[in-house]
């Protein structure tokens, strides 16, 4: 069929772009690592450049993945990644001189081993609307994965919080990958039952009501999450699900009131939790009496990270001190939950805002891919993901700049440990996969039922629009039949 | 959907400005504060990794930053610690620097402003920035004679000093320290060993005892007596004046008494000369209402009561009180009730006395000595203020000289120098029979070369007796046979 009206220029592949700025990213991320090695006091180390190789051969080796599988994917998200991965490493590497740790390789490997992941998430997936047709596996998927650091014998307390488990040498964050299932599930059951929800139920003065059995399974998933996650005393955790809820409902429906419904719920918990849970309650005390002497000593929960931080930014003032001559050693957890703060000190304000606008970017390509794409369940996918990446940055900088009170979270893609850096590149490779369908070239032949209503009501409603208008027309030639071309395959 | 898209999107970049106006705020707005923070220890840390200068007595370090190999670039080590404890502190990242160590801490980190011209060059040549050293004023063998002077577990201060200069040549108090104990980098060792220190008695390592001890001057103070006496015009040497052995003092029943195993009670009138010499108590009482408490107040404050001073350590001002009633100014002009001196106030006494009544200003720093050799500073002698006149010091200096010959300080006596010194025994006025003994003089009389005082704190009558005024001639011979 000819008539594709918002289509007339064919769409570019961008995969040259995304070379060119992958090298750029590669440049900044290697030479801050070789700046690290330069300061090291007892002589110049090597280790930048093992590190410097693997973080390029693996983003090149993406880059190429993506030219066969996904090539009109973003061409900016990729870079920005590599970039954040590569400042991490670096940093990571310059605390290890400092600490005569070796936590960079540890981070190196699993850099890699996230990438394989995303790689084979894009190899696996190809196209992301087949992870839509089943968001019940995805909910108990995601339950498993909460449920799995409270089976005695694998789980373990760790700074106060039952969120890692440990098989043999290893540990891992299952909760980190949670929240990608839980997207996924989110993005699947509103995708198909948006309408229900936004039609069906009473109305009680302004407030649509849904039903309850059309609502029933995302509370039932979100008291899961919050549950265990109380039960496991990570507050960064439920704050991150409870907003992931909250944004994929709201892009969903549309509707402010159920943001406002949700903040009411969050301060009568955060109120509950302040009350009744001790550990939330040092948190709270730690962040509006930080510089208080006898908080800042006090053992537990004590306001020293914050307040170290707090000195450590400081003393990078606004051109910091330059990689390898801070203290960012100071801080407790500098290179996992602070490397935000050591960041800081070194960089200065200018390098860090460099950074986080790096994550602006990439969270804004997420969007993008998010608006772009032709399917309900791409556009909630894109759009709960890009919000958990931005919502994880706040609660976290937010937290080390004292703007809200300090949870346990990472920095994505730069804090040491391996299940965030792991859970963080599946995301990379799902907003890929929505920015590569939504910036491919648009399907010219009529769709059929199922991937009409698969595909959303924009698409479905055109769709559908263009189907009548042929109907006429069919009617109009009466006998005339139209032979259906087959579809385009998915993979161009 | 892509509305509610694109608000979600606003709401991120929300977020974001969010952290960047607290960005902005902490590592530009806030800098000053929280670096001056005081449970920010960078500042000392970097500090730490600094070449630090010298503090130097006679050419030679006391203080000095030697290469460490643990988490630091420098530690600091002291060298006869426990003769400088209490003029160089100590410099310690557990208890930050403190004394010479804290007063001086920008010269010897590279931070003062004679040293601005050094840390651009090093900012633009890429060096790292070194320290100033300080040279003292102290001569080192006056300072350990003076600290063998004082018997260990005894607790005691001398001083001596240039009345024409204002050089403190020797400062020592005891009980003192081993100030490396405070300058270990670990805070685990340094606290367990401050703990250790605050057990001596008398001693803390944030007080130097000579410049920060008030404590009651007893019969020193009778030379301020004097000088306001001399200068009201009713009193002279050729005069008799009333001294009987004991005085009620006005509007009570409590009685002065001259001192019972002296020999005031040969004389119920004498000259100056006389009750200078034996100290007597009651003539002061009397001379004390004659000029009333203004002009003594006035007196002491010329002499430096109730004034700041630097040298460049902080001087604790010592006191004369207001509004005293007439018995309580009675017991003042003995130097008991609420006068209370530090030992240098008395040192600078017998200086202002010994310089014809002009008292240099003290001071404790020779020069301040940039890494490449070059002087950035070297303090002049400077006045401090014009006690009195040459006439009534020339007075006091001659009624001095009493207590040398047959007086209470005939055991300081050298034959052949003209030394003159007043002696005191104050009461502690605790209940127990323990005073303070002191003297403060200085010699040779006419032409002053040095100024000694010498306090033994919280003694009995006789061992203090037989610190002051036996210490006062070891001293001087130490100075003039040297």
């Amino acid at each position: 069929m000819s008539e594709t009206p918002e289509l007339e220029t064919a769409p570019i592949p961008r995969r040259n772009t995304e070379l060119v700025l992958l090298i750029l990213a590669l440049a900044v991320a290697v030479g801050a690592n070789y700046l690290v090695s330069l300061s090291n006091t007892d002589g110049f180390d090597e280790g930048f450049i093992t590190q410097g190789a693997v973080l390029a051969g693996m983003a090149l080796v993406m880059h190429i993945v993506l030219r066969i599988w996904a090539k009109y994917a973003d061409p900016i998200i990729l870079p920005c990644v590599v970039a954040l991965n590569g400042i991490g490493i670096a940093m990571i590497h310059r605390l290890d001189l400092a600490n005569n740790d070796d936590a960079a390789t540890r981070q190196l490997l699993w850099t890699g081993l996230a990438m394989a992941a995303a790689i084979a998430t894009l190899w696996l997936v190809r196209d992301h609307r087949i992870l839509r047709k089943a968001p019940y596996t995805f909910l108990v998927i995601s339950a498993l994965l909460l449920l799995l650091p409270l089976v005695p014998g694998l789980g373990k307390v760790i700074n106060g919080a039952r969120i890692w488990i440990f098989i043999g040498p290893l540990s891992f964050q299952p909760g980190e990958l949670a929240k990608i299932t839980l997207a996924l599930f989110f993005a699947g059951y509103l995708s198909t039952h948006r309408d229900l929800i936004l039609l069906a139920g009473r109305k009680i003065g302004p407030l649509q009501l849904p039903r309850a059995r059309d609502l029933g399974p995302m509370i039932v998933a979100w008291l899961l999450s919050i549950g265990v996650l109380v039960m496991q005393s990570d507050l960064g955790s439920s704050i991150l699900f409870f907003g992931l809820f909250m944004v994929m409902i709201y892009v969903a429906t549309g509707r402010i009131s159920w943001i406002i419904i949700g903040l009411v719920m969050v301060v009568v918990a955060g109120f509950f939790a302040a009350q009744f849970m001790s550990h939330v309650a040092l948190r709270l005390n730690s962040w509006l009496h930080a510089f208080d002497p006898s908080v800042y000593d006090q053992q537990y929960g004590g306001s020293r990270q914050i307040v170290q931080g707090l000195f450590g930014l400081s003393n990078g003032g606004l051109f910091g001190t330059g990689l390898g001559n801070g203290r960012p050693d100071f801080v407790p957890l500098a290179n996992s939950d602070m490397i935000i703060a050591a960041l800081g000190e070194e960089l200065g304000l200018i390098g860090l805002v460099a950074i986080i606008l790096l994550f602006v970017i990439l969270i804004s390509r997420g969007i993008r891919a998010a608006l772009g794409s032709r399917d309900a369940f791409g556009k909630l996918l894109a759009a709960g993901l890009s919000f958990t990446i931005g919502l994880q940055c706040f609660v976290l900088m937010g937290g080390v700049t004292l703007l809200i009170p300090l949870t346990g979270l990472t920095t994505p893609f730069m804090s040491a440990g391996g299940s965030s850096l792991l859970s963080n590149w599946i995301i990379v490779a799902l907003l890929l996969l929505v920015s590569h369908n939504s910036r491919r070239p648009a399907l010219t032949g009529p769709l059929n039922e199922r991937d009409m209503a698969a595909a959303g009501p924009d698409i479905s409603a055109k769709a559908k629009a263009r189907e009548e208008e042929d109907a006429r027309r069919r009617a109009k030639k009466a006998q005339a039949k139209v032979a259906t071309p087959p579809r385009k395959g998915d993979t161009a | 959907m892509n509305t509610a898209i694109r608000h979600v999107w606003i709401a991120i970049v929300c977020l974001f400005v969010l952290i960047f106006g607290a960005l902005s705020y902490i590592q530009f707005f806030a800098v000053k504060d929280l670096n001056a923070n005081p449970l920010n220890t960078r500042q000392l840390y970097k500090n730490f990794d600094l070449a630090r200068g010298a503090l130097l007595v006679d050419g030679t370090p006391i203080a000095e930053s030697v290469a460490s190999d643990d988490q630091f670039d420098y530690q600091r080590v002291y060298h006869d610690p426990k003769l400088y404890a209490h003029l160089t502190g100590f410099y310690s990242l557990t208890y930050g620097a403190n004394h010479l160590e804290g007063v001086m801490n920008d010269e010897l980190n590279g931070q003062s402003d004679s040293q601005f011209y050094n840390r651009m060059v090093n900012l633009l040549t890429g060096q790292s920035t070194e320290g100033a050293s300080v040279e003292l004023t102290i001569d080192p063998a006056l300072q350990k004679t003076a600290y063998n002077l004082i018997p260990d577990g005894q607790q005691g201060t001398i001083i001596v000093s240039e009345p024409k200069t204002g050089k403190i040549l020797a400062m020592v108090s005891k009980p003192s320290y081993d100030t490396n104990l405070l300058a270990v980098h670990s805070g685990k060792i340094a606290s367990k060993n401050m703990a250790d220190i605050l057990e001596t008695n008398g001693l803390s390592p944030n007080i130097n005892p000579a410049i920060n001890n008030l404590i009651s001057p007893g019969s020193t103070f009778k030379i301020l007596d004097l000088v306001a006496g001399l200068e009201s015009g009713k009193y002279d040497l050729d005069s008799v004046y009333d001294n009987p052995t004991s005085i009620t003092l006005p509007g009570t029943s409590t009685k002065v008494n001259n001192f019972d195993q002296g020999i005031c009670a040969n004389q119920n009138r004498a000259k100056l000369e006389f009750i200078v010499a034996q100290s007597c108590n009651t003539p002061f009482v009397a001379m004390s209402e004659a000029v009333g408490q203004d002009a003594l107040r006035d007196v002491t404050e010329r002499f430096g009561f109730g004034q700041q001073l630097e040298i460049p350590q902080r001087v604790t001002p010592s006191q004369f009180p207001s509004d005293l009633t007439p018995d309580q100014l009675g017991l003042s002009s003995i130097g008991q009730f609420d006068v209370k001196t530090t030992p240098l106030q008395m040192n600078m006494v017998a200086m202002g006395i010994a310089n014809d009544g002009v008292i240099m200003k003290p001071n404790l720093i020779k020069r301040v000595t940039a890494p490449d050799l070059s002087v950035l500073e070297e303090p002049k002698p400077e006045e401090f203020s014009t006690a009195t006149t040459k006439k009534v010091a020339n007075q006091v200096t001659e009624l001095m000289r009493g207590p040398l010959k047959g007086g209470t300080a005939y055991t300081a006596d050298i034959p052949g120098l003209d030394i003159a010194a007043k002696t005191g025994t104050a009461q502690l006025g605790d209940g127990t029979k323990r005073v303070n003994s002191w003297i403060t003089g200085f010699a040779p009389a006419d032409d002053p070369e040095v100024a000694v005082t010498i306090v033994i704190e919280k003694t009995d009558y006789e061992t203090g007796h037989n610190l002051t005024s036996p210490n006062l001639k070891k001293m001087l011979e130490a100075v003039f046979n040297k």
